[in-house]
């Protein structure tokens, strides 16, 4: 009975569930604007780099370097308490999305980049030889594969960069985490987080089922 | 193969002979790898409908000359000409336009894995060539026709064996009404029970007039279907005549080397 008390408590569970469904909402659109964002920034920057000059590659290797190597809670913070000092306010949701955005570009950069390099030369070779160009060889030909290849390292990444939504916790946005930690500290009931974890099954666990489905639609005999 | 006469190559061929200038010019052609002179001033013509068939030992520039013919490889210097128009001068947009004219045949057959067999085939017909795609599909359905292979129209090229694969590329390069079709390596990567099919194939192009430019080892099929046979060995070319004076009557002690080498059985 203690367990059930401490954790699913009913009274707690009514009391807070209109805070914590508008704080799904939040992580909901927060996450998607990330996940897009990010992902199609990230692809960008792969097709950029495949024209071969320095001058768009170097930055581009810096950016996915430096995205990948900070801890996105450090950019959050300067993010948000840094860049006022410089007269420049992000709102958390913002700071949140240009952060978490970014951090996802530079690993799907990185990974639209490998499935690139994985394409075999002779298929660059067919298209141009049939006559198309290197954009359409790019796309019609090398990215699809690279694509591919590239699934299921996209979809690892996505959901642990929107499980980081939780982060906003610490610059005021009121996503799953906030809301149900500070209805935590008022009812002094562990329910919230509880709450809070289930709430974050109900968003992924679709969407990891959902991924393997698309693993399988974008396989193919080689 | 027999000394029976190998009756005059390219009569009673549509096509053959008509022009007053060769199909594909090779002009003091060279390329060099860094400090490596993998073509030394390179010279050939290829007439309209003739199938010239080259051979070499491995290294010997044959793939590189080739690959120069379509720009895959940049030439170092020397000029290309097909039909009269300037290969080798056009960059861009034209270059694309070039490739349309020049099929090519890979020993690795580099179909799209990610497309149907139709789809392979319609590809550079609807994107490069800017066919309407209800052509398109017709012009690919027939050239499947062509290779045998208008059944697999809906398959993956992953459920083909490799002989079909190649001749689903050659199906590939001929739906752009090419002028030349160049052929770099085509049976080295199959099995030997699937070679006759890619070779029949080829055969078949000949006899309808196509010119065509052969990398291979297959001497029994330059016997059998070559017009002129072009030995290649370190980057020249070092000797060139119909296939009964180069298999038959060498001249050169080099090509005497490689030939006796082919048979007894390996490079």
């Amino acid at each position: 009975m203690r367990f059930l008390d401490t954790f699913f408590d009913g009274a707690v569970m009514a009391k807070y569930l209109p805070d914590l469904l508008s704080a799904i909402v939040t992580t909901l659109w927060l996450s998607g604007l990330i996940v897009v964002g990010g992902l199609a920034l990230g692809l960008a920057l792969a097709c950029l780099r495949t024209l071969g000059r320095w001058y768009l590659t170097m930055p581009i290797v810096v950016f996915a370097d430096l995205g990948r190597a900070l801890p996105p809670l450090v950019v959050i913070l300067i993010f948000y308490f840094g860049l006022p000092g410089l007269g420049i306010s992000l709102s958390g949701p913002l700071v949140l999305i240009l952060v978490l955005g970014g951090v996802l570009a530079a690993f799907a950069e990185e990974i639209f980049w490998a499935g690139l390099t994985a394409v075999p030369k002779g298929q660059w070779e067919a298209g141009r030889a049939t006559g198309l160009s290197f954009a359409r060889t790019l796309f019609d030909i090398a990215l699809p594969q690279a694509v591919r290849m590239g699934i299921p390292p996209l979809v690892n990444r996505a959901l642990a960069i929107t499980k980081m939504t939780a982060l906003g916790s610490v610059i005021g946005v009121k996503e799953i985490l906030a809301v149900s930690s500070s209805a935590q500290s008022f009812s002094g009931s562990a329910t919230p987080l509880t709450m809070a974890a289930l709430a974050y099954l109900a968003i992924f666990l679709p969407v990891v089922i959902l991924s393997r489905g698309l693993e399988k639609r974008y396989s193919w005999a080689v | 193969m027999s000394a029976a006469p190998h009756a005059a190559p390219g009569t009673h061929r549509p096509n053959s002979r008509v022009h007053d200038r060769p199909m594909l010019e090779i002009n003091k052609l060279e390329k060099q790898f860094g400090d490596v002179r993998v073509l030394t001033s390179i010279d050939l013509n290829v007439e309209a409908g003739e199938l010239v068939f080259v051979i070499g030992p491995s290294g010997s520039g044959k793939s590189t000359m080739l690959r120069c013919c379509n720009r895959l490889e940049e030439p170092t210097s020397g000029s290309i000409l097909l039909d009269g128009e300037h290969v080798t001068a056009c960059h861009g947009r034209a270059l694309d336009r070039m490739r349309l004219k020049i099929g090519m045949v890979f020993q690795g057959f580099h179909l799209y894995p990610h497309k149907s067999v139709l789809a392979n085939v319609m590809l550079a017909q609807v994107k490069a060539l800017k066919r309407d795609k209800a052509v398109a599909q017709a012009r690919a359905m027939e050239m499947l026709d062509t290779v045998g292979l208008a059944h697999k129209a809906d398959a993956m090229p992953g459920e083909l064996s490799g002989g079909q694969q190649q001749r689903v590329a050659i199906a590939r390069a001929l739906a752009l009404d090419p002028k030349v079709m160049l052929f770099d390596e085509p049976t080295s990567a199959l099995d030997p029970e699937l070679v006759g099919s890619v070779l029949k194939v080829m055969k078949q192009l000949r006899e309808q007039g196509m010119t065509m430019v052969v990398v291979s080892h297959e001497m029994e099929f330059a016997r059998e279907a070559a017009d002129r046979v072009v030995f290649m060995d370190g980057g020249v070319v070092v000797e060139s005549g119909p296939p009964e004076q180069i298999f038959g009557n060498p001249s050169s002690e080099r090509l005497r080397a490689f030939l006796s080498r082919l048979r007894k059985g390996g490079e």
